[in-house]
């Protein structure tokens, strides 16, 4: 499996992301530089953590205009796997791919700790490989992701299962109902603020994140598998 | 017409006007032997940024000359950006600490912001990739609305930086006290990973070689930045709010990542960081270094405002600049490779061969002076020092033993004294994981930061404690190395070299010239002796508010190699079990302790002895029993004492406890801060080889019930639960805040 892994200028858990994949799944990965032209050869997305343009204006708001931002709603659109991990996920929403709009932390200041996630749906290509209301660790690092959507938003989320992670003990951003993570109706496009790519090796505190790439991996040969 | 309104050479020598930039009569009448004639402003200019003490050192070179400054891995020492040194494998260790206090003091969001902006431009300046930021800070206490706001500021300005560019913050060190009020002290380092053969210096070869201009444009933010940060700080400093910088994260990550690839291009010949005196210092000190001259022409220098002249291009202190040398013929490569990034490469001059720092600017020669009288010849000046009569006064004092009446409570109390309570709140706000090699987080004794693609890791901390140095400076300065040194060992590395930041008061007024003098003696003796040669740093003067002096504070900071991850050492108590081991000889040692402090409100007397052969001697049975594997956790016992390090061992724990017992007098068994000590945690199964290895003495074990027990002489002095000691040490910093 081949996974492209987007670099904005001022994307900086770009490496995070490529070793995740490379190193600890053993897959494919490259850097994708944010002028690509396509992104037809790869079976997956990755939207990375950092500070695209400087989130001047807003976070992800000018990076949503990037060109490979075309691709990757057409990649979307192709029912390819596409993740976007804070920056990711805030550039996500600016571009439209995923409902809702993000604010600044309650606290108003940057938080970088070990959160609990809590399962909520495990039957989606990214979280197949928890169990229903498992809890989990996983860090978080930001200064926006206290998530907000309008009520008859939180109602589809709620309907379809899109919500996907809420964290479990203390939320430390003030996200509407917990929201940690959300997906798309079709349930290929999913964003969430805590950081799996850094939760995949004990060393380093953790490893609750490797269960989310393996579980795209997972999917992804099934499918494949039934295609060919 | 700006230029017209200059004063004019005449005027400037009658007016005196070169005592606003802060030329002296005699540095002005030098300037004029130099070149034969009265300077002009924009030379005068040049000068006053030059020969401040910022940029050459003029009154701590001599002092400074005492550093070991070499060493078999040493690779680089003081002189460029940043130092660097061997580990092995073809890659090297790059790092350097620099102060941002004036600035700070004024700006303290931007000041700080800007502090890790220069300090990370210092290390991809050298070829390196940056991979981690630690900082050393002070406060006045945490009591006055201003100090809250200077804290909350900084912390802010030091996490908006570091967090957007992608370089985790891992590790550093915050304290409080009185006479940093007005004058706090941000010293920010940064430590990168090189190749053997991707280093590359500030030196100016090749003539005709093209020199480029490379990153943001120039403004007039930061004119005579480095003059301001070589003076006093009074009521007025806050007009010095202009020469403070404004900092743009997203424009270094980019600068950051196009330096990068630029250092693998064969067609760079040189690069420097524009660093304090922005144009100035990089043009001069890149043809200094290289015995060349460098011609440019100030009308092709990128700008943000217009009608700037070249006295304020010169002086600019605008962040996010390189200034680079590349083989003639091969500019476009250059141009096209930063046009990646969004960024401007311009050529702006030409290497010569007459050694001149020549200017033009429309069509006219603006400046010509010699390359080496900026960069190399800044007067020296062999300061009077004289020992201070509080110093003999705190000599001839006995040892006193401060009297506690609840032991239970000074505990905690203690914990909650904000130089010792958790640093949460702070470090929080840092991204310390984004690189994902973070192997110990901030909050155990060092950093330690994985090297990718091998066994090894990098242990690193920054450390002084500034009390002992103004009992006592040598001492105090023995103590900050051979602290930051117990740190590295305790955490599984071996020191390996050190930089520093040498923050003192004015250094005209002898008392505190003597400070400085003894404080670098001190460093000088423990850095032979732990064999952690000096390979760069900073010196920052005239920390003074008013008139009154900060602490002397060398903050220390360093850098070990950790042989193999699996010797990754924590503080934190392991097991249920594991035997406890105390490491070292407690003596009734109170002077400039935090029990002092807190019982008295003011610190006196003797700072703690430090006899460097015994630290020596224990640093190295540590490390060798850590690297057998027979260590759980090694914490070195530092402010508060041994009850102050038994409740941060439990307190990091999972749930664990401890059981205790000391002998001797009870206040000092628990709260003395003696040096050379280690408080160690062991496998039963290791207790044969652990003795075999170390002097260290069995104290107690660790239990499963979640309390600290201690007794001394057989009589129980503590008894306390450890979720009580957490909510203590872990609440103070944010409520005192609230």
């Amino acid at each position: 499996m081949k996974f492209a892994v987007i670099v904005f200028p001022g994307s900086n858990c770009d490496i995070d992301m490529y070793h995740a994949a490379k190193d600890e799944l053993g897959e494919q990965a490259e850097y994708v530089w944010h002028d690509t032209e396509s992104l037809e050869d790869y079976d997956a997305v990755l939207l990375p953590g950092g500070f695209s343009y400087g989130d001047y204006l807003r976070s992800g708001a000018i990076a949503q205009f990037s060109n490979v931002m075309k691709e990757v709603v057409k990649a979307a659109e192709a029912g390819k796997p596409v993740l976007g991990v804070c920056n990711g996920f805030q550039i996500l929403l600016e571009a439209g791919l995923l409902p809702g709009a993000m604010r600044r932390n309650e606290s108003l200041k940057f938080i970088c700790r070990q959160v609990e996630l809590k399962v909520e749906n495990n039957e989606t290509m990214f979280s197949a490989g928890y169990e229903k209301g498992e809890v989990i660790t996983i860090p978080v690092a930001h200064g926006e992701g206290n998530y907000y959507c309008d009520d008859a938003t939180l109602a589809r989320l709620k309907e379809n299962n899109q919500i996907v992670f809420t964290y479990s003990g203390e939320n430390p951003n003030g996200s509407l109902e917990d929201i940690a993570g959300i997906m798309n109706e079709r349930g290929n496009v999913l964003g969430m603020m805590p950081h799996p790519e850094r939760a995949v090796d004990e060393l380093l505190g953790g490893a609750d994140g490797l269960k989310l790439f393996k579980s795209i991996v997972k999917q992804w040969r099934e499918a494949n598998a039934v295609n060919a | 017409m700006r230029l017209m309104l200059e004063p004019s050479p005449a005027q400037i020598k009658q007016e005196k006007i070169y005592r606003q930039m802060g030329l002296s009569d005699s540095e002005f009448a030098s300037a004029e032997k130099i070149l034969g004639r009265t300077p002009n402003y924009t030379e005068t200019g040049l000068f006053s940024v030059m020969w401040s003490e910022h940029c050459s050192y003029k009154n701590s070179k001599p002092v400074l000359k005492k550093f070991p400054v070499t060493g078999e891995r040493v690779l680089q020492g003081p002189g460029e950006g940043a130092g660097i040194v061997d580990i092995g494998d073809g890659q090297a260790v790059v790092f350097k600490i620099e102060s941002h206090n004036h600035p700070s003091a004024i700006e303290p969001y931007q000041g700080a912001a800007t502090g890790v902006g220069g300090i990370i431009r210092d290390v991809f300046s050298m070829g390196a990739r940056p991979i981690a930021l630690l900082n050393s800070l002070r406060f006045g206490e945490l009591e006055s609305p201003r100090v809250k706001y200077l804290f909350e500021q900084v912390v802010a300005g030091i996490a908006g930086y570091g967090n957007c560019i992608g370089i985790p913050t891992v590790g550093g060190e915050v304290q409080f006290d009185s006479s940093y009020e007005g004058n706090p002290l941000v010293n920010a380092m940064c430590v990168g990973l090189i190749n053997h053969e991707d280093i590359k210096k500030g030196q100016a070869h090749g003539v005709g070689n093209p020199v480029m201009y490379v990153g943001a444009k120039t403004g007039r933010d930061g004119i005579h930045g480095a003059t301001f940060a070589s003076e006093e700080l009074n009521e007025a400093s806050e007009e010095k709010r202009p020469a403070v910088q404004v900092g743009d994260p997203f424009m270094e990550k980019l600068l950051l990542e196009a330096c990068l690839e630029l250092v693998k291009n064969d067609a760079l010949v040189g690069i420097q960081d524009m660093g304090a005196a922005g144009l100035t210092s990089s043009a001069a000190e890149m043809a200094s270094k290289a015995g060349s001259g460098i011609e440019m022409n100030l009308d092709l220098v990128p700008q943000r405002e217009t009608g700037m002249t070249p006295y304020e291009m010169m002086l600019s202190e605008s962040q996010e600049r390189m200034l680079i040398v590349v083989e003639k013929g091969r500019e476009q490569e250059i141009i096209d490779l930063f046009s990646k990034y969004e960024l401007e490469a311009v050529a702006i001059g030409t290497v010569t061969d007459d050694k001149m720092l020549r200017l033009l600017h429309n069509g006219e020669v603006v400046a010509e002076v010699p390359a080496d009288a900026l960069a190399e010849e800044a007067p020296v000046y062999y300061k009077p020092s004289s020992e201070p009569a509080y110093f003999r006064e705190f000599q001839a004092m006995d040892k006193q033993i401060p009297k506690v009446e609840n032991y239970e409570t000074t505990l905690l109390q203690l914990l909650k004294q904000p130089t010792i309570a958790s640093k949460e709140w702070v470090y929080d706000q840092y991204d310390y994981m984004v690189r994902t090699s973070t192997v110990v987080s901030p909050g155990s004794d060092a950093a330690v930061v994985r090297i990718r693609g091998t066994e090894k890791g990098l242990a690193m901390t920054t450390d002084c404690n500034s009390r002992y140095l103004y009992l006592d400076p040598e001492t105090g300065g023995k103590i900050a190395v051979a602290e930051a040194a117990r740190n590295i060992v305790c955490s599984g590395g071996e020191p390996l070299a050190i930089t520093d930041c040498l923050n003192f008061g004015n250094p005209e007024k002898p008392e505190i010239f003597w400070q400085f003098e003894k404080a670098v003696d001190g460093m000088s003796e423990a850095c032979r002796t732990l064999s952690t040669p000096v390979i760069g740093g900073n010196v920052s003067l005239y920390n003074e508010t008013n008139g009154t002096a900060v602490y002397p504070t060398p903050v220390v900071g360093m850098v070990g190699l950790v042989e193999n991850l699996k010797h990754v050492t924590t503080q934190h108590f392991k097991n249920a079990g594991d035997l406890i081991y105390l490491l070292g000889d407690t003596k009734d040692e109170f002077g400039g302790s935090e029990l002092q402090k807190l019982v008295h409100g003011r610190i006196f007397g003797k700072a703690p002895e430090l006899d460097l052969q015994v630290e020596a001697s224990y640093q190295a049975q540590i490390l060798i029993a850590i690297r057998k594997g027979v260590v759980a956790s090694a914490h070195d016992v530092a402010e508060g004492g041994v009850a102050v390090a038994l409740a941060e061992s439990v307190i990091g724990s999972k749930g664990l406890g401890a059981e205790v017992k000391l002998e001797g007098n009870v206040v000092s068994a628990l709260f003395s801060e003696s040096q050379s000590r280690f408080l160690l945690s062991i496998a039963p199964d290791d207790q044969i080889e652990f003795e075999k290895i170390t002097n260290a003495v069995l104290i107690g074990k660790v239990t499963e019930t979640p309390v600290l027990k201690i007794d001394v002489n057989g009589k129980n002095v503590i008894h306390h639960d450890v979720k009580g000691l957490k909510k203590a040490w872990k609440g103070a910093i944010p409520c005192l805040l609230n």
